[in-house]
């Protein structure tokens, strides 16, 4: 038994296993106060599933040799931009939420294609590089919402030029759609299929790109370069495929996530959504060398849970329950990703 | 003759690094202004010794030393190089230890600067002094002039030739005030012929000044030219100490390389075909610490070549410029073919196949699976195990399964399956799923670099009996590169010595030791000679 | 308009002309870019000068100090220190108890220094190390530690204080009784208790300034060994002096111009000149010393026997005081400030200032850290009222220069990067000779 505590401890790390702790006892808590734990569960449920393939889209970064992407703002501000085209189209329901989708896709792949391109430029430093570029791009988009040509009222500010700073999607007939479609009751809980669906579906596509031909070598060339440069394999272009598949599914975490909020955020927006998925998917096992789909859904499930069920259990305590769950939030999302920059083993020194 | 006119005395001294003996009863004495000689092959045990003189953490990280060290008569016991300094040994690195931002002056006093107090240094101490450049720069001017050279102590070390780095070591070492020892660790690797000439006659004025001169070299030419005394070290023992008038270049050659060969039992009378499989003509390659200058070798269908020489002359360039792996230019014929140089794939393409020198860094994926380190070559570039599932491949794991398990059945791979990690598993496994991965591409040619290295004598033989299984039924042509001579010869059908980046010669496997010796320890004609 | 400061580098005139001046421009490409941007905003936002020159002297009165904290952990090899945010909460942390304990004007911004400083070497050591354990990352770290430690912060300020820490203040606290307010405002009570000490007109200061560095710079010249190489740096420097001086006994002159009523807090420019001197002094000493060989080379650093990972540490408690120090300045003069807002900004807009000022990740100069901060707050008063001019909008000119900012360190990382990679690469290529 002490082998077995030893081993989970090394394997895990303390601060994951502070984290479990961290939702076990919110959870026992949240049924001590008699919350309403069917309720607490769909929410959970929902949030989890809709964050679920923007920390997809890091696992792309970290297998081929990147980094965790704090840079898929990027992507996200491609996504926002699809959708935006599928809102001033005016389009409807299934019709909007795909299209956006599919509007997305070229920008994200060119801006997938040369963001890898300078990725492989600062090898070494990808993180800070990401942080900043990603940054800019989000600050530089600001200029561009304002400026921006979309007409539709719902979408355009009623004087002068650009964009409001959050889009409603539920005249579309687009607010919660997947949430909705298929979705069932047990009792008092609620289960948003279509959204689960969704996001199962986008992680078996990962799951089967990893174990195609390209996938391996993405794999490999983040494993160990000088190995994947001896067996053939391209490392600098296996980053940039790792960079496209990244930034195509953070455009595609975005629009699931809208649709799911009800809005589209713009300006701001952003700005931190890349650190909520690289904590994510750290709680989840990875580190900043390795990461599977298991890391994943273990990682969001594990974060968006703490999230949904801390902030009632707070606002038992303190007035201030927004404050608490936002508090926990940071410290919590910072805190791992502290860690896991600790545990890098580097070769120098 | 009484203890105390000894300067340094190294009584049995040895060392085990995790049970594996690399030194063995070693004995040194040293007077000062002596010139002491320390040549042999690699993996002799040179640097090693000198580690422990030297007190580098690397001797003590790993359970430290047997024996005794004296200085002056006094044992000593050294466990870092800031107590080596005050115990008045100096050390030039292999590798330089030189700020390229700093001057020479401030890279002669780095961390002895001369300090002066001033204001706040009387409240907050020692570290707040200020650094008294005048002083500093007539110091190291100084040292300067004590090696003859010419070039100011205020310029900045970034951009200076090689051999004006090298002086600059030098003449930190001699700044130190109460320096006795000196040892050299192969500092005319990296020079000039004209350079080499200007550091053996300053060597020899530092010695006039009463400082011992420890030489590590394998250039036997210099060591005549001014060593006092020799020792050779072969395998970790000491071989022999000799004056220099006592014995010559071919003795030495001899001492370092000589030793009992085990022949691997071949089947008689090989008849080797004049067919050339492989021709390589004018051969660069840059890989650091291992360059190529113009090499030109032909390979002959189906035979062992082995390819030897001592470390950083080039012989590891070989196979590692013929898989792309390091910038190649030169040309290299395959079977009539030219190979696109600088492409691993390419090579792959044409049939070969390659085993790393460095298993743990290119050999292998430590974090993967034993069947997928196995077949992932073949995977990337011969577009095997792999199945089509609708427009994407998919690996095919069953096909990958069998074949793994085939490996593992043929060569004896010791594991819990082909699941396992390959981190797991011990050296001599872990070469044998390199080899199961160089197999899987069905090569006509394999290049083979230090296929020993880091593996225990009873693996050792395992590893050296498959290849020549190989090439007797495969007919497969193997082209090996080791260190270990021995092993060369006792296997290869000719062997190629390779130093300072050409070929040096090539010799059968039964020639007499001096000729390997001469031809490893040193052509005349350096660069630009 | 006052000066432009045009840095000339100490590129050596031996080798074509033509080579030097592409050199040059590279080298500095982005101050060049900021020169020409500054410029171009002053141009197209049609500001008043005189309004432009007094808030450009407020601005680099209460920013100087925080930037110059920048430097040390630059010499020691650990690049931008981002963790300086922690120096700022520390100092609004206690800024805000000796507002609650009502000690205004200048004693206050001592008793702030004296309670500052040991709280921020303890959050340096522990910031120092932290980074130790993970070399090679450093910036990263900072940047993440600093988003963690402002979660701990909001915590303690807006959860902890009025209640577990006990405190009664009604404007300071929310209603609630728990939790300091979203805005402090310091009238009345610790603003401009640095600056009110002492205030001289600006061109007085410029008089005065101008006298000291042509003194410095005599002095240093006579002190030097080299004659010949510090000659020209002692003629710019005169140079540049000499304008200071005589524009500003003109400006005196004239008692027609509005600038003569641009005053200067010149308590706070003397312990900026002080942070300056100190700096200077401390590249010459020993521990300064180590520090520049720890920078440059950790492993020949080790092996000469410096303790490495004690010299970090000390880098960036150094660090962590200054910035807290700095921060106090800050805010004296800002006086109305975000509690939880603050410091968030600092780090970014204090790194993306000595970065347009020419330092990199590998070095920099008190010059470049001064010039940066003209340069880089000249692009913030001008953007929003450029934005304004040119497309009727100035939160464009907002958005403008935070995106200016990011881009900044962005791209000054992705160079260093680059350039690293260049000089690995050239290394082997040097195998040839």
């Amino acid at each position: 038994m002490g082998n077995f505590l030893k081993n989970l401890y090394r394997n895990f790390g303390l601060p994951r296993l502070i984290i479990l702790g961290f939702f076990l006892l919110l959870c026992v808590m949240a049924v001590m106060l008699e919350l309403n734990f069917s309720e607490l569960m769909s929410s959970s449920l929902v949030r989890i599933a809709m964050n679920g393939v923007l920390v997809l889209a890091i696992l792309p970064s970290i297998a081929c040799g990147t980094g965790p992407n704090f840079g898929v703002s990027l992507g996200i501000l491609c996504g926002l931009v699809g959708g935006l085209i599928a809102m001033e189209l005016q389009l409807d329901a299934y019709t909007n939420f795909f299209m956006a989708i599919i509007f997305s896709m070229p920008f994200a792949i060119a801006v997938g294609l040369g963001y890898g391109f300078v990725m492989n430029k600062v090898k070494g430093s990808e993180m800070m590089f990401a942080m900043f570029i990603g940054w800019s791009a989000v600050s530089l988009m600001k200029i561009f919402w304002l400026l921006a040509p979309f007409k539709n009222p719902e979408m355009a500010w009623p004087i002068g030029r650009g964009v409001r700073v959050t889009i409603s999607l539920v005249n579309r007939g687009v607010a919660q759609l997947l949430n909705n479609t298929w979705s069932f009751k047990i009792g008092d809980l609620t289960i948003p299929t279509g959204l689960i669906v969704f996001f199962l579906f986008c992680c078996l596509l990962v799951w089967l790109f990893m174990r195609s031909k390209t996938g391996v070598a993405m794999q490999a060339a983040g494993d160990n370069p000088r190995f994947a440069t001896a067996a053939g394999i391209n490392v600098d272009r296996q980053r940039i495929i790792g960079s496209v598949v990244s930034t195509m599914l953070g455009a595609i975490g975005i629009i699931v996530y809208a649709q799911s909020f009800g809005f589209y955020q713009l300006y701001e927006g952003p700005h931190f959504m890349p650190m909520i998925a690289v904590a994510a998917i750290l709680i989840g096992g990875a580190s900043i060398k390795k990461a599977s789909i298991a890391n994943v859904i273990v990682g969001v499930i594990l974060f968006q849970g703490i999230l949904v069920v801390a902030m009632p259990v707070f606002n038992v305590f303190t007035q201030d329950m927004a404050s608490m769950a936002e508090i926990s939030r940071v410290v919590i999302q910072n805190g791992i990703i502290l860690y896991a920059l600790t545990q890098i083993v580097s070769g120098g020194d | 003759m009484s203890e105390q006119q000894y300067l340094l005395q190294m009584k049995n001294v040895g060392k085990k690094y995790y049970g594996t003996t690399v030194l063995h009863d070693i004995n040194l004495d040293l007077k000062p202004g002596e010139i002491h000689a320390l040549v042999g092959e690699n993996g002799a045990g040179k640097s090693t010794l000198m580690n422990i003189l030297f007190g580098m953490p690397v001797i003590h990280a790993t359970g430290g030393y047997a024996g005794e060290v004296l200085i002056q008569g006094e044992k000593v016991d050294i466990t870092s190089p800031q107590q080596a300094m005050e115990a008045g040994i100096g050390m030039v690195h292999q590798e330089f230890m030189l700020l390229p931002n700093y001057t020479i002056t401030e890279n002669i006093k780095l961390n002895r600067e001369i300090l002066k107090d001033n204001l706040i240094s009387r409240v907050f101490g020692r570290k707040m002094k200020s650094l008294d450049y005048k002083a500093m720069n007539k110091d190291a001017r100084k040292a300067l002039n004590t090696l003859d050279l010419d070039i100011e102590e205020f310029v900045t070390v970034v951009g200076l030739p090689v051999g004006h780095m090298q002086f600059t070591e030098i003449a930190r070492e001699i700044d130190k005030a109460n320096i006795k020892i000196m040892v050299f660790d192969e500092p005319t690797a990296v020079l000039a012929e004209s350079e080499a000439g200007n550091l053996l006659k300053a060597m020899k004025k530092i010695a006039s000044q009463g400082i011992a001169i420890l030489f590590i070299t394998h250039r036997l030419d210099e060591v005549i030219d001014i060593a006092d005394n020799i020792t050779v070290l072969r395998d970790g023992n000491l071989v022999a100490t000799k004056k220099k008038e006592e014995t010559n270049i071919v003795e030495l050659a001899e001492l370092m390389v000589g030793r009992k060969i085990d022949k691997v039992s071949k089947s008689s009378e090989r008849v080797i075909k004049d067919e050339v499989v492989v021709s390589v003509n004018n051969f660069n390659v840059k890989m650091p610490g291992e360059e190529l200058k113009q090499l030109s070798l032909e390979v002959y269908k189906g035979e062992i070549l082995g390819v030897g020489g001592l470390a950083g002359q080039g012989k590891i360039g070989l196979a590692n410029g013929i898989m792309g792996l390091y910038p190649a230019s030169g040309s290299v014929m395959v079977n009539g073919e030219a190979l696109n140089l600088n492409s691993p794939r390419d090579s792959m393409k044409k049939k070969i196949a390659f085993l790393s020198e460095d298993r743990r860094g290119v050999g292998l994926l430590l974090d993967s699976s034993v069947e997928m380190n196995i077949v992932i070559t073949a995977i990337e570039n011969q577009n095997r195990y792999l199945r089509k599932v609708l427009f994407l491949s998919q690996i095919d794991n069953r096909a990958i399964r069998e074949h793994a398990l085939k490996m593992i059945q043929e060569l004896d791979i010791r594991c819990t399956g082909p699941g396992q990690l390959a981190r797991r598993l011990s050296g001599g496994n872990q070469q044998k799923v390199c080899i199961a991965r160089a197999l899987t591409l069905d090569p006509d040619i394999l290049l083979v670099s230090e296929p020993t290295r880091g593996i225990d004598i009873g693996a050792k033989k395992l590893v050296l009996d498959t290849l020549v299984k190989l090439n007797e039924e495969l007919g497969m042509t193997i082209i090996m590169t080791s260190s270990e001579l021995a092993e060369l010869r006792s296997i290869s059908d000719r062997i190629a010595i390779i130093t300072d980046g050409i070929l040096a010669g090539i010799l059968k496997p039964d020639d007499s030791d001096a000729d390997y010796g001469l031809l490893m320890a040193g052509q005349k004609s350096r660069k630009g000679a | 308009m006052s000066k432009t400061a045009v840095k000339a580098n100490t590129g050596n005139s031996s080798g074509k002309y033509k080579r030097a001046v592409v050199g040059f421009l590279t080298k500095h490409m982005v101050t060049i870019m900021f020169v020409i941007l500054s410029a171009l905003g002053l141009y197209l936002s049609g500001m008043n000068s005189t309004l432009y020159l007094s808030d450009i002297i407020s601005r680099i009165s209460r920013n100087s100090f925080l930037v110059l904290s920048l430097i040390i952990p630059v010499i020691a090899g650990m690049g931008l220190n981002f963790a300086m945010v922690l120096g700022a909460m520390a100092a609004q942390a206690v800024i805000i108890f000796v507002t609650d304990w009502g000690v205004g004007g200048f004693p206050g911004i001592m008793l702030c220094i004296v309670l500052v400083t040991p709280l921020a070497i303890l959050l340096g050591y522990l910031t120092g190390k932290l980074l130790n354990k993970t070399k090679g990352q450093e910036m990263i770290t900072g940047l993440i530690l600093g988003f963690f430690a402002a979660g701990i912060y909001w915590f303690i300020f807006l959860q902890l204080v009025g209640g577990i820490i006990p405190m009664d203040n009604e404007v300071l606290l929310l209603s609630s009784g728990v939790g300091v307010r979203t805005t402090i405002d310091l009238t009345g009570g610790l603003r401009y208790g640095l600056d009110d000490v002492w205030r001289l007109s600006l061109p007085t200061v410029m008089v005065v300034m101008g006298a000291i560095y042509i003194l410095i710079k005599m002095f240093t010249y006579i002190k030097s060994d080299r004659k010949g190489e510090s000659k020209t740096s002692f003629i710019y420097g005169a140079v540049l002096s000499l304008a200071a001086i005589i524009a500003g006994i003109l400006i005196m002159n004239s008692s027609s111009s509005m600038i003569n009523n641009i005053n200067v807090p010149a308590a706070t420019w003397i312990a900026i000149t002080g942070l300056c001197l100190f700096l200077h002094f401390f590249t010459k000493t020993k521990l300064g010393q180590d520090m520049r060989t720890v920078g440059q080379d950790r492993h020949v650093a080790a092996v000469s026997g410096i303790e490495v990972d004690k010299i970090r540490i000390i880098a960036i408690i150094l660090s962590m005081v200054f910035a807290s120090w700095g921060h106090i300045i800050f805010l004296q003069n800002m006086g109305a400030w975000s509690t939880y807002g603050s410091h968030e900004q600092i780090g970014f807009y204090a790194t993306a200032a000595i970065l347009i000022g020419g330092a990199t990740v590998s070095r920099a100069t008190i010059g470049q850290a001064l010039l940066g901060v003209f340069l880089f707050h000249t692009l913030f008063i001008v953007a929003p009222a450029a934005g304004r001019e040119l497309y009727g909008d100035a939160q464009i000119g907002e958005y403008f220069r935070v995106f200016v900012a990011y881009g900044v360190i962005g791209l000054t990382l992705a160079m260093h990067a680059w350039k690293t990679r260049l000089q690995s690469k050239q290394k082997l290529e040097n195998l040839d000779k």
